[in-house]
C-alpha cells in the first residue's frame, strides 16, 4: 500500500491563541528542511492541520523517520487518497485500506467521518454508519465500539477523499524557531549534545561552540565534535559551530595560574569567549551539559564560579539528571556511539591530580589577575580566528 | 616538508603496482574460475604472483595462498592448525610481544580448550629460548613467533627457534608472522623450518586488503572461510585478482637490488638514532646498532621506538602532524589477558615511558633529509611540549 500523503498532528502549539500562526509556519518549514532529499513535497497548512502530499515517489521508512525528528509534531498519520468518492467506490478504497493495513482484523473500530463538501449525497453520521455497516459485511471478524475503539478510521471528505487510521508518534515539543538562540558549549562528550538536543527541542535555534587545543586535542577530536553538531543538527536543524583554537589561553593559565584551579579558570574562560560570540550572533543564552556533582568543576560552587562571568542565562537542561538517564537520551538521539570515541577533549588534556572542588571565587579571580595583562588580546585573537563550521545533517 | 614516518602501519603503493592493479581490473577483469578466456587471463595474474611469491620465500608455487591480509593469515595459520591438530594435543606456545592478530585467535583458542604458554622476552625484545625449550611439552602442536617486532623492530632468532622446537619434535608446527620482517630482510621458511608465514600486502608498498599465507607442503590446517573452494579448499571465495596483482609486484619491486637498499636503511636508521640521542631525556627501545639484517642480535632497519620523558605520545604526535611529520604513538595495543602486556612493558619500559613512546617507521625510499627533518621538528617541539604536562 501506497501512502499518499500524511497529516501531521501537533499539540502544544495549537494552545498558543493568536500567535499560532507563527509556531504553525515554523513547523512547517522544519517539515520542508527535514525533507529535504527525501522526495518531493507540497507541505500545507489547512483549516488547523498541516498536510504533507507526497509529489513524488519515497521512502516511507525514511520519510517518517524524518518527520518523526521535528519538534513540534506529536503524530504522524499516513494517509491514502482517494478521488473518486462517490458511495461505492469510496467503500472499496476504505475496505482495500483495512483489508491491507491490518493483517489481524479481530478489532473494534469506529468511523468517524467530516465532510467538507457539504453537497455529498450522506451526511457525515450516515457516512460513519453506512460504512460501518460495509465493513462489518465484507470483514466479519470486525466489531464496533464507538466508545474505546482501538482503530479510528477517520474519513475526510474535501476535494479527494482523505483516510487514515493510524497515529506514528512524534517527538514533541515545539518547532525549532519560535523561540530564540542559544549558543551551545559543544565538547566531545555525551551531555553537552544531549544539553543540545533539549533546548532545540523547546523551540530554540541552536548555535555551537568548541574548544579545540591542537597539538594537545587531536584533528579527530574535532571531526567527532562536528559530527555530533551533525547528529544534533537532524532535530534542530542547521547548526552553525565555531571552533575556537584555545591553546595559547590554555599554555598561559597554565604558565600563571596555580594548577589545580586550571579547570576553573579554563572554564570560566571558555564561558566568557562563548557569550561573547553569543552575543555578536544575538543569542539569548547559553547551554551546557552540566549536571551536578558530576565531576570537580560541576559542583555547586564550581558552577556559581563559572557562572558568575556571565551575563546571559546559562540552561543547564540535564543539571539534575544523573549520567544514566542523559546516556538514555543520548542513545535515543543516536549521539552515544560517537559520544563515546576516546579522543581527549581540552577538558581532559590539563587535568590537575587534585583540583578545587570548592572554588572561592575571589580566590580564582586572584589567580586570574595574573592575567590581565594578557587575556583580553588572547580572547580578541580566540575571538577572531575562530573558524565557523555549517554543520548540517 | 613531509615526511611519512609510518610506513610501519602503512606504506604508499608503488605507482606500477597501482598500474598493474588497475590492468586487473578494468581489462583483465575475468573471474579466475571461468572457464573462457577472460578467466584465464585473471588467472595468469595469480600464477604469476605464485611465482613470485614462491621464488622470493624459496618455497614451492602450491605453498602460497592468498587471504585478505596479514589478519587472515595469522587467523587461518593459527585457527586453523589448531583445530586440524587438536587430537594430537592442545597446547601451544607463543611470545609475550606479537600483534593482536595473533594474541586474539589464540586467546579464543584458550576459550575453545587449548593451553597457551607465552614467553618472556628480554630487555632487547629477544625471547627466552631457554623458556622456549622448557615450555616445550609431548601435547605441544603449534609455536608461533614473530619475525620482527612491530613496535620496537627487533628481529626474533627463528632460526635457533625453529631448530630447537624441530629437535624436540618434528611434529610440532612452527607459524611465523613475519608481516613486519617481509620486505626488510630475507626470510626463507625452509632454513628456519617454519611450517606457515604470514605476509600482508599494505606493509610493503602493495594494496590494503590482501596478504600471503605459506603453508608448507602437507601440513594439515583448517580452511576458516568455506564456499567455493578456490584454493585449493584452503580459502574459499573468488580471487582478490587485482589485489593479488599488486601484492606480487610490490613483492618483486621490493626485492629488487634489495642488499643495497637495506643497507643504506640501516644507514639512516643508526644516523636518526644517533641524531635523536642527542636531545635530552630520550631513550631508545630495543637494539641501535644493527648495521645489517640477520637473525641473532637482529633488528629490522625500518623501526625506531624512542620515549621521550615528559611528554605525552599523543601530543607529541599531533605536534609533529602539524609540521607535516607522520608517526605512530609508541604502543597502541593494550589487553586484559594477564600474560600479555604489549612489548614495551614486556621489554621493561618504565611506567612513566608507557604513554611517552613514539614509533618512527621507514620505508626503503625514506631519506636523510626527511629523518633529518623530523629531528629538526623534535628539537624545536621537546622542550615546549616539556613545559607543559600533566598534573
Amino acid at each position: 500500500m501506497k501512502y499518499e500523503a500524511f497529516l501531521i498532528k501537533y499539540g502544544e502549539i495549537g494552545l498558543k491563541g493568536k500567535n499560532r500562526y507563527i509556531f504553525e509556519d515554523a513547523l512547517i518549514r522544519q517539515i520542508r528542511f527535514a525533507l529535504k532529499g527525501a522526495g518531493e513535497f507540497a507541505v500545507t497548512k489547512e483549516q488547523g492541520r498541516i498536510y504533507v502530499d507526497a509529489l513524488s515517489d519515497y521512502d516511507y521508512d525514511e520519510v517518517v523517520s524524518a518527520l518523526q525528528r521535528v519538534f513540534g509534531i506529536v503524530g504522524i498519520c499516513p494517509v491514502i487518497h482517494c478521488d473518486d468518492y462517490s458511495w461505492d467506490n469510496l467503500c472499496r478504497v476504505v475496505g482495500d485500506y483495512i483489508d491491507e493495513a491490518y493483517e489481524d482484523k479481530h478489532f473494534t473500530f469506529k468511523v468517524e467521518a467530516r465532510r467538507a463538501d457539504k453537497s455529498y449525497p450522506k451526511v457525515s453520521m450516515e457516512i460513519n454508519a453506512d460504512m460501518g455497516e460495509y465493513l462489518l459485511n465484507r470483514f466479519p471478524e470486525l466489531s464496533v465500539d464507538v466508545h474505546k475503539p482501538d482503530v479510528l478510521l477517520n474519513i475526510e471528505l474535501r476535494a479527494k477523499g482523505h483516510i487514515y487510521s493510524k497515529t506514528i508518534p512524534g517527538p514533541g515539543g515545539m518547532p525549532v524557531g519560535t523561540n530564540g538562540k542559544a549558543m551551545l558549549l559543544l565538547s566531545g562528550g555525551i551531555d553537552s549534545p544531549v544539553a543540545g538536543y533539549m533546548i532545540a527541542k523547546r523551540g530554540v535555534v541552536i548555535e555551537a561552540t568548541y574548544f579545540h587545543a591542537p597539538p594537545y586535542t587531536s584533528e579527530r577530536a574535532k571531526q567527532k565534535v562536528v559530527d555530533l553538531a551533525k547528529i544534533v543538527a537532524r532535530y534542530a536543524g542547521p547548526i552553525k559551530l565555531n571552533i575556537i583554537n584555545f591553546t595559547d589561553i590554555q599554555l598561559a593559565i597554565y604558565d600563571k595560574c596555580p594548577h589545580e584551579e586550571l579547570t576553573i579558570i579554563m572554564r570560566r574562560y571558555m564561558m566568557k569567549i562563548a557569550e561573547r560570540i553569543a552575543l555578536e550572533s544575538k543569542a539569548l543564552g547559553l547551554i551546557t551539559g552540566e549536571s551536578i556533582g558530576q565531576v570537580a568543576s560541576q559542583t555547586m560552587q564550581s558552577l556559581a564560579a563559572t557562572n558568575a562571568v556571565c551575563t546571559l542565562p546559562v540552561y543547564r537542561p540535564v543539571i539534575g539528571f544523573d549520567k544514566n538517564d542523559i546516556i538514555e537520551i543520548s542513545e535515543k538521539i543516536g549521539a552515544f556511539e560517537t559520544s563515546i570515541q576516546p579522543f581527549e577533549d581540552c577538558c581532559t588534556i590539563f587535568v590537575a591530580k587534585h583540583p578545587v572542588t570548592k572554588p572561592n571565587i575571589k580566590a580564582i579571580e586572584r589567580s586570574e589577575r595574573n592575567l590581565s595583562e594578557i587575556i583580553d588580546g588572547m580572547i580578541d585573537e580566540a575571538v577572531n580566528t575562530r573558524e565557523v563550521i555549517i554543520c548540517e545533517p | 616538508m613531509e615526511a611519512y614516518l609510518d610506513n610501519a602501519a602503512t606504506t604508499r603503493v608503488y605507482d606500477d603496482v597501482c598500474r598493474v592493479m588497475m590492468e586487473a581490473m578494468g581489462q583483465n577483469y575475468g573471474n579466475p574460475s571461468s572457464l573462457h578466456m577472460k578467466g584465464v587471463e585473471a588467472e595468469n595474474y595469480i600464477r604469476d604472483a605464485k611465482r613470485i611469491f614462491a621464488k622470493i620465500l624459496k618455497v614451492n608455487e602450491k605453498e602460497i595462498y592468498f587471504t585478505s591480509g596479514g589478519t587472515e593469515s595469522n587467523n587461518t595459520a593459527l585457527i586453523g592448525a589448531a583445530m586440524a591438530n587438536r587430537r594430537r594435543g592442545k597446547h601451544i606456545i607463543t611470545t609475550s610481544i606479537e600483534h593482536a592478530s595473533v594474541y586474539n585467535p589464540l586467546i579464543y583458542l584458550e576459550s575453545q580448550g587449548f593451553e597457551v604458554t607465552y614467553l618472556p622476552v628480554d630487555h632487547f625484545g629477544v625471547v627466552d629460548l631457554e623458556a622456549l625449550k622448557g615450555a616445550l611439552r609431548e601435547d605441544t602442536i603449534l609455536v608461533s613467533v614473530m619475525c620482527v617486532n612491530n613496535e620496537i623492530g627487533t628481529i626474533e632468532p627463528l632460526d635457533q627457534i625453529g631448530k630447537i622446537v624441530k629437535d624436540y619434535n618434528s611434529d610440532i608446527l612452527f607459524h611465523v608472522d613475519a608481516i613486519q620482517g617481509f620486505g626488510k630482510m630475507y626470510i626463507y621458511p625452509a632454513r628456519l623450518k617454519a611450517d606457515m608465514l604470514s605476509i600482508s600486502g599494505h606493509k610493503l608498498h602493495g594494496p590494503k586488503g590482501v596478504g600471503v599465507l605459506y603453508i608448507k607442503d602437507k601440513v594439515k590446517v583448517h580452511p576458516l572461510i568455506l564456499g567455493g573452494g578456490q584454493q585449493k579448499d584452503m580459502r574459499s571465495g573468488t580471487e582478490n585478482v587485482p589485489g593479488i596483482a599488486g601484492i606480487a609486484r610490490a613483492a618483486a619491486d621490493v626485492y629488487e637490488n634489495f642488499d643495497e637498499k637495506i643497507k643504506r636503511l640501516y644507514g639512516v636508521r643508526r644516523d636518526f638514532i644517533a641524531k635523536m640521542k642527542t636531545i635530552e631525556g630520550v631513550y631508545i627501545n630495543g637494539y641501535e646498532d644493527v648495521t645489517d639484517m640477520g637473525f641473532s642480535k637482529g633488528c629490522a632497519p625500518h623501526v625506531v621506538s624512542a620515549s621521550f620523558e615528559r611528554i605525552r605520545a599523543e601530543v607529541l604526535l599531533h605536534a609533529l602532524e602539524e609540521k607535516g611529520v607522520y608517526v605512530s604513538s609508541g604502543s597502541a595495543c593494550s589487553s586484559n589477558h594477564p600474560a600479555i602486556s604489549g612489548t614495551l612493558k614486556a621489554i621493561g619500559v618504565g611506567k612513566k615511558y608507557l604513554d611517552a613512546t613514539i614509533r618512527f617507521s621507514f620505508c626503503l625510499e625514506t631519506t636523510e633529509a626527511e629523518t633529518d627533518y623530523c629531528i629538526q621538528c623534535l628539537k624545536e617541539l621537546v622542550p615546549v611540549l616539556r613545559r607543559y604536562t600533566r598534573g
